[in-house]
């Protein structure tokens, strides 16, 4: 089994529309993952059906039992991230600050504060269209994005896959070089980037080039929107060249990338010249993978 | 007090630096203006702005490191940390900073003083100098995972060293998670920059949701107008959401943006597009 991760680096190159395209390519021999958890998109392009829903925790959050709380502000001293404050004659935690040290907790004289687990979002598996799974995942709001919801889509995703003895994973990672895209990295066999030709598009494809450098995955490129600007589509050829990245496509930019989402649809479920063009992709990919 | 305000976004992609960028150099034409991106992933900004460095500082946070002579290999500090980033492993204490969050719990109560917090390197930010904008990047190294310290260190740096810059501009990282948090916090004003299309409606529902929960007031612009459909427009009317200027999809300006160059110098649409958020801005907060 191969896993497939599609990165980009900066946002809106067309990353998730070129994965989920993969996906319907890749039928029901994948079992497909979204690991944008922050700002999930794949969902509307492949029609999940949220058929299992489970509470993701994530960390913990301070709570002072007022009762025992003696207003030492211990807590308050302790707390580095100043989500303790004395309000309205007590010591109130600040949710969105709190990051679940536990310091507070442990300099309480009087064990008024404890440690909760704390709901961070929900994952879900999916049926899709393709007639395969789907785990995608939504994070609440102002939530931390730690990579462990990103770890635990991959890894649901994964004992389906295995389960099903499925041929690839393919993942919707995340954009960035944080954690959640190093923990959409962990594992993976192969890696799609998905690029622009602009300034900003290749300044971030050298900075997430850099991370996968460090894991040793083999990586392909897909110049997306290339006649944008001819120059820097073929800076970014010699840029992988000299990284030894495949070059594996240059698609240019083109409205019915957007009508096709507008309708709800991958570009390859479209009467377009892109169908064959993204097969030829899926097929190369194929090709690159480890036997 | 400066007037700040965030460019933030659900979806990447949809324009934020562009907007930034725009925005802030347009302004300080008439005024002094301080532009500050913090989307420290993946800095884009300075790609824009021109300016001459005036300063480069190291960006520091605090980690534990083992001082194994005073060592007593109680095990508290493996048990006390929340984020599994201090582990004893036989005779041996091993940090992993990349997961440390900097609380010092490790350090402080260790009853041996054997982890002292040293300084670690997580990123770096610099100031420039255009005319009467002063630029600041914070950029995170490569291998380092969170963005969220080096957002509020560079925050604080901003307000010891720039509070008499009256118009602030903050270009933020894309999502809705603890980054956008972190860079929104101390924003007047957060504009939200959408392109119509399902991708760009999805996300600025969760964007809006997000500000609505940290209690923020929400502008929304919308870029490449033309392409995709209405519901973005249709969304903005129904939730009473100010829709503070549209930018037409053009490929004049794609074409100048790949290129590095600012935009409103030569594209009508923007300027007009930047003069009514000025005015949305004068309007409604009267800096």
């Amino acid at each position: 089994m191969n896993e497939i991760v599609v990165l980009s680096g900066k946002g809106g190159t067309g990353k998730t529309s070129i994965t989920a395209s993969l996906a319907v390519l890749a039928g029901n021999d994948a079992v497909i993952a979204d690991c944008d958890v922050d700002a999930a998109n794949m969902h509307l392009l492949l029609h999940p059906d949220f058929g299992t829903t489970v509470e993701f925790y994530s960390g913990e959050i301070a709570v002072i039992n007022q009762a025992q709380c003696t207003r030492c502000r211990k807590c308050e001293d302790a707390c580095r991230f100043n989500a303790i404050v004395y309000l309205d004659k007590k010591m109130q935690v600040i949710p969105i600050d709190c990051e679940g040290c536990g310091y507070c907790e442990k300099v309480c004289p009087t064990g008024a504060i404890s440690m909760l687990e704390r709901k961070s979002g929900n994952l879900f598996v999916s049926n899709i269209k393709t007639g395969t799974k789907m785990v995608h995942a939504r994070l609440d709001i102002g939530a931390e994005n730690s990579g462990k919801l990103v770890a635990r889509v991959k890894n649901e995703a994964k004992s389906l896959a295995v389960a099903t003895n499925k041929s690839f994973i393919i993942i919707d990672g995340a954009p960035g070089i944080g954690c959640p895209v190093v923990s959409s990295l962990a594992g993976a066999n192969y890696v799609v980037l998905v690029t622009e030709p602009t300034m900003s598009g290749l300044h971030d494809l050298k900075r997430i080039c850099a991370v996968i450098a460090k894991f040793r995955i083999k990586a392909g490129c897909i110049i997306n929107k290339w006649d944008l600007n001819e120059e820097k589509t073929t800076e970014i050829q010699q840029f992988l060249y000299d990284e030894q990245i495949k070059h594996l496509a240059d698609i240019p930019y083109d409205s019915s990338f957007t009508n096709a989402m507008t309708e709800g649809k991958t570009i390859v479920e479209i009467q377009s010249p892109y169908q064959e063009l993204l097969q030829r992709i899926w097929n190369d990919i194929k090709t690159q993978l480890p036997k | 007090m400066p007037f700040k305000i965030a460019i933030a976004s659900g979806k990447g992609g949809t324009g934020k630096t562009l907007l930034a960028t725009n925005l802030a150099d347009y302004i300080s034409q008439r005024e002094d203006t301080l532009l500050v991106d913090l989307d420290v992933e993946e800095p884009n900004d300075f790609i824009f702005i021109e300016g001459t460095q005036v300063n480069r500082v190291d960006q520091v946070k605090m980690i534990p490191s083992w001082d194994e002579g005073q060592c007593t290999l109680c095990g508290l500090c493996s048990k006390i940390c929340k984020y599994h980033a201090v582990i004893q492993l036989g005779t041996f204490i091993a940090v992993f900073n990349e997961l440390c969050h900097s609380c010092y719990a490790c350090s402080e109560l260790c009853p041996a003083n054997a982890l002292p917090m040293q300084a670690f390197k997580m990123g770096e930010t610099r100031t420039m100098s255009k005319g009467r904008l002063t630029f600041i990047e914070s950029r995170l190294e490569i291998g380092e995972e969170q963005a969220v310290p080096l957002i509020r260190k560079t925050h604080t740096m901003v307000d010891e060293r720039f509070h008499d810059i009256p118009f602030q501009i903050f270009d933020c990282p894309p999502g809705t998670s603890c980054p956008v948090a972190a860079a929104t916090r101390h924003a007047d004003l957060v504009i939200l920059v959408t392109e119509p299309t399902p991708f760009g409606l999805n996300d600025l529902k969760l964007a809006v949701e997000t500000m609505q929960d940290l209690g923020k007031p929400v502008g929304v612009v919308i870029n490449r107008d033309g392409i995709g459909n209405s519901e973005v427009e249709d969304f903005c009317k129904r939730e009473q959401l100010p829709v503070l200027a549209k930018i037409p999809f053009d490929r004049e300006i794609a074409r100048r943006y790949s290129k590095g160059e600012l935009v409103y110098t030569e594209v009508n649409s923007v300027i007009s597009a930047l003069d009514q958020i000025m005015k949305f801005v004068q309007n409604h907060f009267n800096p």
